[in-house]
């Protein structure tokens, strides 16, 4: 019956107080560092208690809190293989929680839970061909499984990166995308949706990118991080190169208010995206009606 | 566990007995109807009443409730500093009286949502001081009961203590130990011979010719029921009827979505973080940052109750998620019944008489 909770961990909670547990208190982290990456985007560096390293899968999820503002779940962008004693978040300002966040500097203390969900599983891709879409924001997240490929790079076949952003001010990380298209052993292939005088790559949504890929559906999996409308497009494109369901993966934005599986919020029909999920395959997402 | 005879005239000692190392609330008569609340009085307890506005769950998963409070300010290098400590609210010893079996249903419902994977230790710290007195169910609520059709008109193994009304005395079943004590040192409570373990056997078995059943379908159906339904027209006419104003969850015994906030005191620099009850009918509960709302219509908002009370909460937490105790019907203002809904489910999807 509870295959939801197979694979609780987390390492930042529960915390002891006066012998008591409360899964919804945070720990207490700093802010080391602040990037403002877009208009719209920035780049936290933060730091748990004592340096303590974050424990996390790609793919999974922390609950981010400013005391008297709120808490709201945010990707972790840092590759296991490259945290630490600090993990980067990448949090775009798009409310009121992440409006006051983007006010907060270095020193700033926030709280953080988690990590929370299931992300991908990186073992069962070693050996395979990796095929990364990106959409928008999605980037972020899929860089917890971009980097990791990286600094692991023989233990996988190709890395194919194919990232689509809105217009050119809102592409992210243009320093990692620089070394992406200048290494032999990364296929990156970008495009925006509305280009500007300052644009001479690729025009039209992410979709328009496949034509232009080769992939072996004998050894590829698929990730695809981005907004939700982009996933059944996405998912048409990567069943049409011969990739069966199973091979895909695909990551669900919910609201979610306790990470733990009990508020609702995230539910897609039965099932709490913020504990089985946030991570699905594509045949995992095919067997209920709200997913896609 | 035992069976003990509690004489109904001496209730009321019992009852103050309690109330010096309790908190005792329990069904009282109010101008809206039954609700529970604090008993004050023994008098005020009202054990033969018919339901109550909301179910018990509210001493369970309060309305609102502290989790932890917090306090900020500039540190010594100028930035932001945060202290936390975390909230136990309500945990003191509380006795329940007058638990129909419909809403103990609901508890034990409950017990296995909060206790389940990641232990909610606000809920199982005070489930740990709350004391459960059901009461046996003899005679419906209502029109709007289908606890019969629910299978929820036998009492779980929930409580401490379980009563049964037998004219001028209670029988007292002791679910626990911890119920059992309740019980010591009353010179008036006797243990039941055998003769009145058969009074009790011809009061129980003689109460279910006066519950009718009101679904055309097993509640084992109901799951395999909704997934047929998924795509039914009836989604679309529910939607367009319902208000969305959130009453049948609030209602509810076995709802307990939640949405968490902070709330601040004057100085901004103080507060709690709260959680309070959600509800999956408003419009705002799947909506997520950037403006895509998973559950936008009302229709789908609808159908994902009705897919959660029949199917979903059985999925993952092994229980039907309804206790057939009525109240979300009682409450509604535009008439959306569970029976009726999955009634007309069934017509529409031209299915066979239940079995």
């Amino acid at each position: 019956m509870l295959h939801l909770h197979e694979n609780l961990k987390t390492t930042t909670t529960p915390l002891r107080y006066d012998g008591h547990t409360s899964v919804f208190l945070p720990a207490v982290a700093t802010i080391e560092d602040v990037k403002t990456e877009t208009a719209l985007e920035k780049i936290y560096t933060v730091r748990l208690p004592g340096g303590q390293n974050l424990g996390h899968v790609p793919g999974q999820f922390v609950m981010v809190s400013v005391p008297g503002v709120g808490e709201a779940p945010i990707s972790v962008m840092s590759s296991p293989s490259r945290t630490g004693e600090t993990f980067k978040l990448c949090i775009r300002k798009a409310g009121d929680l992440t409006g006051v966040i983007h006010l907060l500097q270095p020193g700033d203390q926030i709280g953080i839970r988690g990590p929370f969900g299931r992300g991908f599983p990186v073992d069962t891709f070693r050996g395979k061909d990796i095929l990364v879409a990106a959409g928008g924001l999605g980037l972020a997240p899929a860089r917890s499984l971009i980097d990791e490929v990286l600094d692991h790079r023989s233990q996988f076949g190709r890395l194919i990166i194919l990232y689509g952003a809105k217009n050119p001010s809102e592409i992210l990380f243009r320093d990692a995308i620089a070394e992406w298209e200048e290494r032999d052993d990364v296929e990156f292939l970008m495009t925006v949706d509305r280009p500007d005088p300052t644009w001479f790559g690729h025009v039209g949504v992410i979709t328009t990118l496949f034509p232009h890929v080769e992939v072996n559906p004998y050894k590829t999996v698929a990730v695809t991080v981005g907004p939700p409308v982009m996933y059944r497009f996405v998912t048409m494109e990567l069943l049409g190169k011969g990739l069966t369901p199973e091979q895909i993966w695909l990551s669900f934005e919910r609201r979610m208010k306790c990470g733990i599986g009990k508020c609702g919020h995230c539910q897609v029909n039965h099932r709490y995206s913020c504990q089985e999920g946030p991570s699905w395959t594509y045949a995992e997402a095919l067997a209920f009606e709200e997913a896609l | 566990m035992s069976l003990y005879i509690l004489p109904k005239e001496r209730l009321p000692e019992f009852v103050r007995a309690l109330q010096g190392n309790y908190r005792v609330v329990g069904p009282v008569k109010t101008e809206h109807g039954f609700a529970f609340d604090d008993i004050s009085d023994p008098q005020q307890l009202q054990l033969d009443y018919t339901t109550t506005i909301l179910p018990p769950k509210k001493y369970f998963l309060p309305q609102r409730e502290v989790l932890f409070s917090y306090h900020t300010e500039q540190g010594d290098n100028g930035r932001q500093r945060i202290e936390m400590r975390p909230v136990y609210q309500g945990v003191e010893p509380t006795v329940i009286f007058g638990v129909h079996t419909c809403d103990m249903n609901g508890i034990m419902l409950y017990d296995k949502v909060f206790s389940e994977g990641f232990r909610d230790e606000h809920y199982m710290e005070r489930r740990e001081q709350i004391y459960v007195i059901g009461i046996e169910c003899l005679h419906p609520c209502d029109e709007a009961s289908f606890c019969k059709d629910m299978g929820t008109l036998t009492a779980p193994p929930v409580y401490d203590l379980h009563m049964t009304d037998a004219g001028d005395f209670y029988f007292v079943d002791t679910g626990t130990e911890k119920g059992e004590r309740l019980l010591l040192d009353h010179v008036y409570v006797k243990m039941a011979e055998k003769e009145d373990i058969q009074k009790l056997g011809q009061i129980l078995s003689s109460k279910w010719p006066r519950f009718r059943m009101r679904l055309k379908m097993s509640r084992d159906q109901t799951p395999a029921l909704l997934t047929l339904g998924y795509q039914a027209k009836l989604w679309q006419e529910l939607g367009e009827r319902c208000l969305a104003c959130g009453s049948c969850t609030n209602v509810c015994p076995t709802c307990f979505c939640f949405d968490v906030i902070d709330e601040n005191d004057i100085t901004l620099q103080n507060g709690e973080r709260v959680r309070v009850w959600d509800s999956c009918q408003l419009y705002e509960f799947a909506l997520v940052a950037g403006g895509h709302n998973f559950r936008e219509s009302k229709a789908s908002r609808v159908r994902h109750r009705l897919m959660r009370k029949g199917k979903y909460i059985k999925q993952v937490h092994g229980l039907i998620g309804c206790t057939g105790c009525g109240r979300c019907e009682r409450a509604c203002l535009v008439h959306i019944t569970v029976p009726g809904t999955l009634n007309a489910l069934h017509e529409e999807m031209q299915l066979e008489p239940g079995v």
